[in-house]
């Protein structure tokens, strides 16, 4: 049995897939790809899939995993490339290797986030975030099932600052040169409809987020509620969210890097199988 | 002029609602044309949540038999949930399709199919959102017409006001000869106007336009006639009838939504219409007659349709799916080819008889054998001769004999409440029939973990068959007499906690007959609850009895008739009733005969394998029974690696 760890986005208006949503379609796809999917033992066998650790719904993302298991081997590169096609634009796989070792959900230690806040100054929320790094902590309430829940959103934030100039691909501006290197990944994400949709006027901040996965995880809607709880900021559109990044945190520099890092630097496959992507490393430009 | 799309206005709002990836479009084989390309454009609309709506056979197979037609486009809408509509009023944002999410009323068509009449406020709904008005003699060149279809479009009369023109019968090629019309009088610099091009559909005697008809009433409030008042435009109004299914394998690439709705599975329609004559169905009066889809055209649907969506289960569908001459071979040769991917075959609408159970288990052959619904539909004999259901108690009680020893666990068997001529003891009879299910099956499987669930929905006389002459049971008869059914179920100790026991109280029921046989005068109460903030009354948690009589009240007040007038009034032979002008093919006079052979418990046989009972639809619509067998099989597909 071989195991592909694949990275996927959620761009543009398919953000609003729910991870259930993302799941059915996935599914499908390994169907209509005919990939040679493991099966779990039991009454109803599903496709052996594990998902780790999702965006909520209606936040962008460049960086989400998954991992299959496949009863033939095949080339992570053209395996990934086979079901990129079979997923909607907007779910796209961006990157696959053949994984090594089972501890993949511990590698997710911190998610690096951009904050696109339309018509917000950038001086005022750069203001905001100072504040909001500022204060010791930062209660912020959350509805959860339970009911109302009161947590600490400063301890899990290592990073929070304005983005010099804008420009990843769920915010990215009409008109605008995709970001060299960083979360911009090997496919051109934003298509031109993507990008007419954005709504173009007044100003525009972007905050960069770097968080801690804890628990309770702290998400970006809870900064985004702190900073209206520590500097009354309140954007006029509701932020539009991407995930950048989620892997290893290197403390040293508080930057996310490659979780797939440890599987491609694993020894080789014998028959040479595992051609290594060479997409871009996520997170590597906080 | 190009149409901008309204998602960068909608895309602000979505963050604020439930589920917002049905408002989003981008589901796997949808369509985005570019709009200057194309000359004739369709909005299509399921007056109901996406969730329901999107997997709907009808308004999939129009979207994609007109999106392969050169220079047409079709887009799809659906009813957006109060909390946005809320929402897209406050920021002044329009109805939209999903598919562009280009503003409706941009369109030349908005075609709405219904399914119920509870679709009917979401219809006034739609159109204020999108700007048109909701009455269709306010409208201008300038906006779409509003088209009605779907099997509630057989009596339109309620909704008369507020659309253009409707459409009844298969809509595959009435679609393009409408989209042709069109098309002409644009290109010819719309000479005449809204009025001209109405016209132009009514002369071809298969679109009804409310608005070139009088409706004339007798001073006890029954209608003294219809008749038309220009010239040219036909008296009655015919449905339109596909013939060769094979020749229409739509939909050839069924959409695949991102959200989840109600049937996670793709659809392959085995036959059209159905001669079983159940008195009750008007689904099986106004699609006569049958005709069956090849089993090799069945095999190549679904052989394609897996391929294009990555269904898991594919559904057999039809009227009645155990009659389609071949289904053993079809069931058969599908169980053989998909054995090993784990797809899974479903049949609803089975009958009650042992040749299903072996169908089933040919279905099921390595999956889960969890429940197995028939639908016997009245409780005793008698009613069932009534509503001409030929099953006798003895063929039941055969056929879950079979299913439980064949390791089936569960029985869901349905009926209905308030069918014409019937008596407490004929609803009594169903918590017998229950009863004798339990006993023979815990006989059967040598085990008491078995049951047997009854589920009851009110009957509600419907147009265009034997019953639209029957008075409806009112809503307080109704409860009562399933009040008495609950009692004896509960009641009986040895098998009464094996039984379960499902039914909805009498008052939608009347909601939906008011509407059902309305007539124009219906369409100010429809008006009156949608202005009072009614919407989605097919859902439980939206539907209000109280609003719908009290705007009946106001809206019917100096007419003359009531809701009662219209539900649980008897008709008689004489009257002129709201849809003949509408011809389903269906001879009146047979209709009336039929009605009297129900009252007289005569039962009436199947014209597929007995000799023509002379119901008229065949000669009136210059249409025949296409039917199998080809005896042809299917092969196994060659599979390339």
């Amino acid at each position: 049995m071989q195991r592909v760890r694949l990275r996927y986005t959620k761009r543009g208006r398919l953000r609003f897939t729910s991870h259930r949503d993302f799941q059915r379609a996935f599914e499908r796809a390994l169907r209509r790809a005919e990939v040679p999917m493991a099966y779990s033992a039991g009454f109803t066998p599903h496709p052996k899939v594990s998902y780790a650790n999702a965006a909520p719904t209606g936040t962008g993302s460049e960086a989400e995993y998954l991992e299959i298991a496949l009863v033939q081997r095949r080339d992570p590169e053209q395996l990934r490339a086979l079901l990129d096609a079979y997923m909607p634009d907007g779910l796209d796989v961006v990157d696959a290797v053949e994984a090594h070792g089972s501890d993949f959900s511990d590698r997710l230690e911190a998610s690096e986030w951009e904050l696109r806040l339309d018509r917000v100054e950038p001086g005022t929320a750069r203001a905001a975030a100072e504040a909001f790094l500022a204060a010791e902590t930062v209660e912020v309430e959350r509805r959860t099932k339970k009911g109302i829940r009161a947590f600490d959103a400063r301890a899990a934030v290592l990073a929070l600052g304005v983005a010099p100039a804008p420009g990843v691909p769920a915010g990215r501006m009409p008109g605008e040169e995709p970001r060299a290197g960083g979360a911009a990944s090997s496919e051109d994400a934003a298509t031109s409809e993507d990008a007419a949709d954005r709504p173009g006027e007044g100003g525009c901040a972007i905050l960069r987020l770097v968080v801690r996965h804890v628990t309770p995880a702290v998400r970006p809607d809870d900064v985004l509620s702190g900073l209206r709880a520590t500097a009354d900021l309140a954007p006029p559109v509701p932020a539009a969210v991407t995930r950048l990044a989620q892997g290893p945190l290197d403390e040293e520099s508080g930057t996310v890097t490659d979780p797939f890092a440890p599987d491609r630097d694993a020894v080789p496959e014998p028959t040479g199988a595992g051609v290594s992507s060479a997409g871009t490393v996520p997170g590597d430009t906080a | 002029m190009s149409v901008e799309s309204v998602f960068p206005q909608l895309e602000a709002l979505l963050p604020h609602v439930q589920k917002p990836i049905q408002y989003v479009g981008g589901e796997l084989n949808s369509t985005v044309k570019p709009w200057d390309e194309t000359d004739v454009r369709w909005a299509l609309m399921y007056p109901d949540a996406y969730e329901v709506g999107l997997p709907n056979q009808g308004v999939m197979i129009l979207y994609e038999v007109l999106n392969e037609r050169e220079g047409v486009l079709a887009e799809r809408t659906y009813s957006v949930w109060p909390d946005l509509e809320k929402l897209m009023r406050e920021h002044d944002v329009p109805q939209f399709t999903v598919d562009a999410h280009r503003p409706v009323g941009a369109f030349d068509v908005f075609g709405v199919s219904f399914s119920t009449e509870l679709g009917y406020t979401n219809l006034l709904t739609a159109l204020d959102l999108s700007g048109i008005p909701l009455e269709a003699k306010d409208r201008t060149e300038d906006h779409p017409i509003v088209m009605a279809g779907g099997h509630a479009a057989f009596n339109p009369e309620p909704i008369a006001d507020y659309i253009d023109v409707a459409v009844i019968g298969d809509g595959e090629q009435a679609v393009l000869e409408v989209t042709e019309i069109i098309r002409a009088w644009k290109a010819e610099g719309r000479p005449g106007g809204r009025d001209e091009v109405l016209l132009r559909l009514a002369k071809t005697g298969g679109v009804y336009v409310p608005r070139f008809y009088d409706v004339e009433y007798l001073p006890d409030g029954r209608i003294s006639r219809v008749v038309p008042n220009r010239s040219g435009v036909p008296w009655r109004v015919s449905k339109h009838t596909v013939m060769d299914l094979d020749e229409w394998p739509y939909p050839k690439q069924p959409l695949v939504p991102l959200a989840e709705t109600v049937h996670e599975r793709m659809s392959v329609e085995i036959f059209r219409g159905c001669t079983r004559g159940c008195r009750f169905c008007q689904a099986g009066m106004i699609t006569r007659p049958v005709r069956e889809r090849s089993i090799t055209g069945i095999g190549d649907m679904v052989d394609k349709g897996l391929k294009n969506t990555g269904f898991e289960e594919v559904g057999l569908l039809s009227l009645s799916s155990a009659d389609h001459s071949e289904i053993g071979d079809v069931a058969k040769g599908l169980a053989d080819r998909y054995e090993e991917d784990k797809v899974g075959l479903s049949l609803p609408s089975t009958r009650v008889d042992a040749f299903n159970i072996d169908l089933a288990n040919e279905l099921t052959r390595n999956g889960r054998r969890s429940g197995l619904t028939f639908a016997p539909e009245g409780g005793s004999e008698r009613i069932r001769k009534v509503i001409n259901k030929m099953v006798s108690e003895d063929d039941l009680i055969r056929t879950v004999a079979t299913a439980y020893g064949n390791g089936w666990r569960q029985v869901k068997l349905y009926f209905m409440c308030g069918l014409p001529t019937e008596t407490d003891e004929d609803v009594l009879q169903i918590g017998d029939m229950a009863v004798n299910v339990i006993a023979k099956g815990r006989e059967v499987a040598q085990s008491n973990d078995i049951r047997c669930t009854v589920s009851i929905g009110g009957f509600v006389p419907k147009p265009h068959t034997p019953f639209q002459w029957a008075p409806q049971l009112s809503a307080e008869e109704t409860d009562a007499r399933l009040g008495k059914l609950r009692d004896k179920i509960r009641g009986d100790k040895k098998y009464g906690r094996s039984i379960g026991f499902r039914y909805h109280d009498g008052k939608p029921g009347i909601v939906e007959g008011l509407l059902s046989r309305g007539d124009r005068r219906i369409g100010a109460v429809i008006r009156e609850v949608y202005e009072r903030g009614g919407r989605f009354d097919g859902w439980r948690e939206y539907f209000s009895y109280d609003l719908w009589m009290s705007s009946a009240a106001e809206a019917l007040g100096g007419t003359g008739v009531d809701v009662d007038w219209y539900t649980t009034r008897e008709r008689s032979y004489e009257e002129v009733l709201p849809w003949d002008h509408l011809d389903s093919g269906l001879d009146k006079d047979w209709l009336w005969e039929d009605w009297q052979d129900a009252l007289d418990e005569t039962e009436v046989p199947d014209c597929r394998w007995d000799p023509c009972f002379d119901c008229g639809v065949c000669p009136q619509m210059d249409t025949e029974i296409q039917m199998g067998p080809t005896g042809k099989k299917l092969l196994p597909l060659t599979v390339v690696k």
